[in-house]
């Protein structure tokens, strides 16, 4: 187990710059989640961590050593790889031990350690296959298996979910928490899925373009985006964001509708902005409204319905943007039918219409 | 159920087609060969009879015997030259294959200036037929004193293969996905290690057939050893050839004996090596 810091690091291409002095402090045993649109930088930096890339500027801490010069094998740490780069050559056993094998340890103890890991992962009766002969989850423990054989003071996953079907990748989310509840190492883990990063995450970075946008819990995140960037990435399905002005406390949108501003907030009268709500906020009325004294109502003619079972997605138009609401306890709905809705306003946040900031933080 | 009957025999049909077309093609290909083996087994009078003769009526090994008998009995000298041959042959294989390597695999993994152009020239440098170069070939070896040694032979072996070695070669380790060696690297190897134990026996298929290909052109080629070798200390097998020849006969059984024999080592290196050319190493690694 070790501690990962990352101070101002920078990664460019020639002139092109990838990632832009990146901050970033990893306390041991944490399991943090790079997460981000494709292109923002998070492989890259996870890259750089495991020391596959050059670092252009600032500085890899891991533990108390400044890692930035040493290669990957001097940095005790492991990778799962998105596409599980299992030796094709080598049976699951080999595989396993391949590191253990490397650092020229006895043949019992490789042994020792590699029956350990198939037993945590179950994979036992497959030692003597070839990656070749295996199933895509088959593989992905294979490889969870040859970082855990080594014992690394930090695991690092690059995606490691994203070649598995849905069913699978549930599944395996789940072995990959309590794999860290029974090992206990720092884990980075990188991925553009951002069920997986709430799911998973002591903490989420979420990047985009080279930058950090926003680090904290996932609740944090999820309750108090610093944008619109993160409030549409983070949440599903994303949250709402309505287009209006702001006059003595209310925000008028386009279409002459207005909605009281979320309280404690005080805005300059004129001033443009974007009305933020999630669809777990807005919701039918006599369906399970979330109690609060703040709330607002609004009448809309629904156009689509998601029945989900315990819950119905209800996509509904407001001052001409679509809008997505939740229905408890669901009945059924049909299209055009007007409903009233009611806004958990102390849930809501307001964006600034030019820079996307959250004026509530 | 009369359709079924009647798809059952169209499908039978046109296996037999497959088959008899197989066949056929196939014949085309082997019958030279073949006629070439039986050849040297059979008198000089049946080789030659107009209308031929199909079917030998008479087998021996007398064209074997006299190869091997004494000067003046058509013998010649068959060890040595297999000899040159095989000196010649394996040492510019081997050193194809690592010129290949290091080549291919560079061209694989890295970006360096003119990549691209460089690949081009190597490529383009095939298009040249070899036997233009012999001439000029001819009077550098003549010049620079290594005409007719197995040294100067090899040299143009190798400057033949290496622009084929390295193109197939890159090609092998594309295939090989690069995250293997970096999965190496973090697992405790060394760059040289990820190559030697992870990413060269992946694409050992790869190159254990840019070899057999390397082997075979240096070991059939014709036009420019028998330009640049003349005594019996360097010559090849296909050079010798050229000794059942005289100014008015021509020893055919002679020619497909020895002819015979350069076919016996090049068919068992491809059947000890084909289990390598079948590919398929490198799938399961990564995701499939």
């Amino acid at each position: 187990m070790a501690q990962v810091q990352l101070k101002n690091v920078v990664k460019k291409y020639g002139a092109l710059g990838v990632v832009h002095g990146v901050n970033l402090d990893i306390a041991e045993g944490e399991f943090v989640v790079l997460v981000g649109p494709s292109g923002c930088g998070k492989s890259t930096t996870l890259r750089m961590v495991a020391g596959l890339e050059d670092i252009t500027g600032g500085d890899i801490v891991i533990g108390d050593r400044v890692v930035n010069d040493l290669p990957p094998r001097e940095r005790n740490l492991a990778m799962v790889f998105q596409n599980y780069a299992l030796y094709p050559h080598m049976t699951v056993r080999e595989n396993l031990g391949f590191s253990l094998k490397i650092a020229k340890k006895s043949q019992p103890e490789i042994d020792r350690a590699v029956d350990e890991a198939a037993n945590i992962l179950s994979l036992t009766p497959l030692l003597d296959r070839k990656p070749g002969a295996l199933s895509g989850g088959q593989r992905q423990r294979v490889a969870m298996g040859r970082a855990i054989v080594r014992q690394p003071e930090v695991f690092l996953f690059d995606e490691p979910l994203s070649n598995l079907d849905a069913k699978l990748r549930t599944q395996m989310r789940v072995e990959i928490k309590k794999l860290h509840q029974r090992v206990g190492s720092t884990v980075i883990y990188v991925t553009h899925d951002q069920i997986e990063a709430m799911t998973l995450a002591d903490r989420i970075v979420i990047m985009r373009d080279g930058h950090i946008v926003q680090v904290g819990t996932p609740l944090q995140v999820f309750e108090n985006p610093v944008n619109t960037f993160v409030a549409t990435f983070i949440g599903s399905p994303p949250m709402n964001l309505l287009d209006g002005t702001v006059q003595a406390g209310q925000v008028v949108l386009a279409d002459g509708t207005t909605i009281p501003l979320p309280p404690g907030l005080h805005i300059a009268d004129g001033r443009r902005v974007q009305f933020g709500v999630r669809a777990d906020n807005i919701m039918p009325e006599g369906h399970a409204l979330p109690p609060t004294a703040h709330m607002a109502f609004v009448d809309m003619a629904v156009t689509l319905t998601e029945p989900l079972g315990t819950e119905t997605l209800l996509y509904a138009t407001l001052a001409g943007t679509e809008i997505q609401a939740k229905m408890l306890n669901p009945r059924p709905v049909s299209p055009g039918e007007t409903m009233r809705f009611g806004v958990a306003l102390d849930k809501c946040h307001i964006f600034d219409a030019d820079t996307g900031l959250n004026l509530r933080g | 159920m009369a359709s079924a009957t009647q798809h059952r025999i169209k499908k039978r049909a046109l296996k037999t087609a497959h088959f008899l077309g197989l066949f056929l093609a196939m014949s085309l290909i082997c019958i030279p060969g073949l006629w070439v083996v039986l050849n040297s087994f059979r008198p000089t009078i049946e080789i030659m009879a107009k209308p031929p003769v199909w079917m030998p009526q008479s087998l021996s090994l007398d064209h074997y015997r006299a190869m091997f008998g004494g000067a003046g009995e058509g013998g010649i000298p068959v060890m040595t030259y297999f000899r040159n041959s095989l000196i010649i042959s394996i040492t510019s294989t081997v050193i194809a294959l690592l010129v290949g390597m290091a080549g291919g695999y560079a061209f694989a993994r890295y970006s360096f200036k003119a990549k691209g152009m460089m690949f081009v020239a190597l490529m383009a440098s095939r298009a040249v037929p070899g036997v233009a170069l012999s001439l000029p070939l001819f009077i550098i070896f003549g010049r620079t004193g290594i005409i007719d040694t197995h040294f100067g032979l090899i040299l143009v072996y190798v400057a033949m293969n290496v622009p084929f070695t390295i193109w197939l070669i890159d090609g092998f380790f594309r295939q090989v996905p690069k995250e293997l060696a970096e999965a190496a690297e973090i697992d405790g190897c060394t760059r040289w290690q990820a190559f030697w134990k992870v990413e060269f026996p992946v694409a050992r298929s790869g190159i254990a057939s840019a070899g057999i290909f390397a082997f075979l052109t240096s070991w059939n080629e014709y036009a420019l050893a028998s330009q640049l070798t003349r005594s019996t200390t360097s010559k090849t097998m296909p050079v010798g050839l050229l000794d059942f020849t005289s100014q008015f006969t021509l020893n055919w059984g002679g020619m497909c004996a020895l002819a015979v024999l350069m076919i016996i080592p090049a068919l068992l290196l491809t059947f000890v090596v084909q289990k390598h050319l079948i590919a398929g190493l490198t799938f399961g690694g990564v995701k499939g």
